[in-house]
């Protein structure tokens, strides 16, 4: 029996479990193989599967994979029933795909010679490597930059996905920003991340256009106490007072929304505000650490906030030093972005590294790929951000090139559901 | 200018063996009994003598009475060309054979030779056979040889005067004949591309000319007609141009497609549009690439067009899809007519080449299906 024919054989097999039932196996430490056909499990937890059903998307409060591959659509069908034929089709596949299997039913290298395959067949071989596919609807679903709600949608927008306002410094570039729909895929291999959003895209052609896409590594967040806080571009630990997947309480009170909060097709599900933020490397590179380190509010090399000695310790807003100024520099942006100081709001912040190649100018375009989860954008993202453009002194070194706002519904229940079905079974 | 009817009847019987796309043999089975179809074809008008006719070989008469070049095609559903006459000059006439199984079929003139043209319905009657599996494939293959051969016709006759323009260093009308007589060629370039050498030497690009192969075709010329704007030495590649123009329509009509070659040819038409005219690498002189989009586009729908029986039994519903997304691609190209042209590359925003490009896509993604639907058994 060729491999070919024994991997299909087994994929139905798998498939008689139920997706959950593949998940599960795989997130005790197994791993599933795709298309070669291999048997073997791998006990790296790294290499596991998520279980793509559940609750919540995953992908948010899931332990932070290295990397991700983000990508905005525009929606170019006016046809509701095709756009809700491929969010079906998305889920369908990307249930697959997070199990470790190629993305259509026949496979990268199953079907008749004279067919393309349904998979692009990069990842033949590679294990579900922690592979998350979350999805969001941006304003412009609900009614679009011309003012017109083109899928009856309109009545159904959540008032917390209200615009984002513009903040001082913004240097948006609009052809990188803004989306009727967004995917973020997490995996702990990019070509398992890419392989994920190249599949969607391509299953996708007709109904939505790439409108702007991200490539990140390097997690700049710990989603989990076993995490160690990972380092931004500059050199900081990026996230210690992060919201965690522990904090039940607090992941109920900031991140998840709750029933009441607006429609109820949205209870459950979570506000992503994406950042594209460009970090002048070469001229933070030559600031002294000491001015590095007041500008962030905390040491470089153990993170604790200034003035203390651990990285979990909690920053003392009063100390004053010698000279009788504050140890924590008003303009500092542990002070700025603080729950304290923004009237508690907390974000679950999931964001990545990337690094664009250079410009014309020799310089490296580099930053931070911000993302980050919540309740409420209005009382998240947005005092924490206002306050911080207005005064940080770390703007000196960014700026802020893209913005992205998605509503991301609670997650699937299973083979049936898909995306923004409650949703869609209300427009008009 | 409109030619007197008298010299335009006179013309008829001269040219009607030459190019007409006629069906083959003549079996005379149930054929119209009151002889050809008169049609008359002016700029605004397409009136066909008569709207119905016995199933077999049916002759249109085609006299264009008009100001403009026109066509005149008999179309099966879904835009099957079943024949078609090019290029029929004001005031000449041509006659057209056409094998006519029973049916219903839409009659079309396209003065300017653009667009949807003037169309009519017309019905033919009598017993004709249901065609086996096999007998549709084989339909399909000569189906499509039919429209090889009425473009090969056209791309000859349309180089001839390009040729001769750049000859008499006539550099405003070679520049208006350059998009016109490449839109023939880019219609079948599949077929063209079967023949591996005469194809750069025809087509190709600069960058893509081998060492020390010299760089010749449509596009030297195309460079030097909006470069230096002076012909006057490109004589001798004008003459190569030609002379590689006939070999390959020769054996481009002794060449028998099979059904999945014409598939992969309608996906590969589209990959020319994703990967050349989108760009504006194609006619990067001269910016006519949407005159080159065109005819890639009618080239694919041409060979879907012939494979329509078969796929109409083995998959309706991929059809119904590319009816759609053909329709999708023809409105978001209609947006940038401009006279009987187009506007040039140069004259198209970001904006404007994302929604060509993503309709493009969104036909393609079914298109490339159809090969396996064609080849299975």
């Amino acid at each position: 029996m060729s491999e070919t024919s024994l991997s299909r054989r087994r994929a139905i097999a798998l498939a008689g479990i139920g997706v959950t039932g593949i998940a599960g196996a795989a997130a005790v430490g197994g791993a599933v193989v795709r298309g070669a056909g291999k048997d073997d499990l791998q006990g790296d937890l790294a290499a596991g599967a998520v279980p793509f059903t559940g609750e919540h998307q995953a992908g948010i409060v899931t332990p932070a994979q290295d990397r991700v591959h983000f990508v905005a659509f525009d929606v170019i069908t006016k046809d509701r029933d095709r756009l809700t034929g491929m969010l079906r089709d998305w889920a369908a596949a990307a249930a697959r795909m997070t199990a470790g299997r190629d993305a259509g039913e026949i496979g990268a290298v199953g079907g008749v010679p004279e067919a393309p395959p349904d998979d692009t067949g990069e990842a033949i071989g590679l294990p579900p490597s922690g592979l998350t596919v979350t999805v969001g609807f941006g304003p412009t679903l609900f009614r679009d930059a011309a003012g017109s709600d083109r899928f009856g949608l309109a009545a159904l927008r959540p008032a917390a996905l209200a615009d984002l306002p513009r903040f001082p410094g913004d240097a948006l570039d609009p052809a990188i920003s803004g989306g009727d729909l967004c995917v973020q895929a997490c995996a702990n291999d990019p070509q398992v991340a890419v392989h994920a959003i190249r599949n969607l895209a391509r299953i996708g052609m007709g109904v939505v256009s790439v409108r702007w896409s991200q490539l990140g590594f390097g997690r700049t967040s710990s989603t989990t106490r076993d995490q160690a806080t990972p380092r931004n571009l500059f050199g900081f630990k990026d996230g210690t007072k992060n919201l965690k997947a522990e904090e039940t309480d607090r992941l109920r009170d900031h991140l998840w929304v709750q029933p009441g909060d607006g429609p109820d097709w949205m209870t459950g599900g979570s506000y992503l505000v994406s950042r594209k933020i460009r970090m002048l490397i070469e001229t933070w590179d030559r600031s002294p650490l000491a001015e590095q380190e007041t500008i962030v509010g905390r040491r470089k090399g153990s993170g604790a906030p200034l003035g203390k000695q651990d990285e979990f310790d909690e920053p003392d807003f009063a100390a004053v030093g010698a000279d009788g100024e504050p140890l924590l520099a008003t303009t500092s942006h542990v002070r700025l972005a603080h729950p304290s100081h923004n009237n508690g709001a907390r974000m679950l912040r999931r964001g990545y590294n990337f690094v664009d190649g250079s410009d014309g100018l020799g310089r490296l375009n580099a930053g931070l790929f911000f993302l980050a989860y919540q309740r409420d954008p209005r009382t998240g993202f947005v005092p924490v951000q206002r306050s911080l453009a207005r005064s940080d002194e770390m703007n000196e070194y960014l700026r802020h090139v893209s913005s992205g706002l998605f509503a991301c519904p609670p997650g699937l229940s299973g083979p049936d559901d898909y995306w923004g079905k409650a949703l869609f079974a209300q427009a008009r | 200018m409109r030619t007197p009817r008298i010299l335009a009847l006179t013309a008829v019987s001269v040219l009607s063996a030459g190019l007409a796309a006629c069906g083959g043999d003549d079996t005379g089975a149930g054929a119209g009994t009151d002889g050809p179809i008169a049609v008359q074809a002016s700029d605004t008008s397409c009136a066909v003598a008569r709207n119905s006719a016995d199933a077999g070989t049916n002759v249109f008469a085609i006299t264009n009475s008009g100001s403009k070049v026109t066509e005149f095609y008999v179309y099966a559903p879904g835009d099957r060309v079943m024949a078609e006459v090019e290029n029929i000059a004001p005031g000449l006439s041509r006659e057209m054979h056409v094998e006519l199984p029973a049916g219903t079929y839409e009659t079309a003139c396209k003065p300017g030779m653009i667009g949807k043209g003037i169309r009519s319905a017309f019905t033919v009657s009598g017993s004709s056979a249901p065609l086996t599996d096999d007998a549709k494939l084989a339909d399909a293959t000569a189906s499509y040889q039919r429209y090889v051969k009425s473009q090969t016709g056209a791309l000859l006759t349309k180089t001839e005067e390009f040729v001769a323009a750049v000859k008499a260093n006539e550099v405003a009308k070679a520049k208006e004949l350059f998009p016109i007589s490449r839109t023939y060629w880019e219609r079948i370039e599949p077929v063209a591309e079967i023949f591996g050498d005469l194809d750069p030497k025809i087509d190709g690009r600069e960058e893509v000319v081998e060492e020390g192969m010299p760089f010749t075709g449509f596009h030297r010329i195309e460079k030097d007609l909006w470069g230096s704007g002076d012909v006057s030495k490109d004589g001798p590649i004008a003459d190569q141009l030609l002379a590689d123009v006939k070999e390959i329509v020769a054996k481009a009509n002794a060449e028998k497609l099979s059904p999945l070659q014409l598939a992969n040819g309608a996906k590969a038409l589209l990959d020319e549009v994703a990967t050349g005219k989108i760009t504006g690498e194609e006619d990067r002189y001269s910016h006519t690439d949407l005159w080159d989009f065109n005819a890639n586009v009618e080239g694919s729908k041409a060979a879907v067009a012939s494979l329509r029986p078969v796929l109409e039994e083995r998959d309706p519903a991929l059809v119904k899809t590319l009816d759609t997304e053909f329709a999708n691609v023809d409105a978001a190209l209609a947006k940038h007519r401009k006279g009987d042209g187009w506007k040039l590359h140069t004259e198209l925003t970001q904006a404007d080449l994302k929604a060509l490009s993503d309709a493009i896509n969104a036909l393609a993604e079914p298109i490339s299906r159809v090969a396996a639907v064609v080849s299975k058994k």
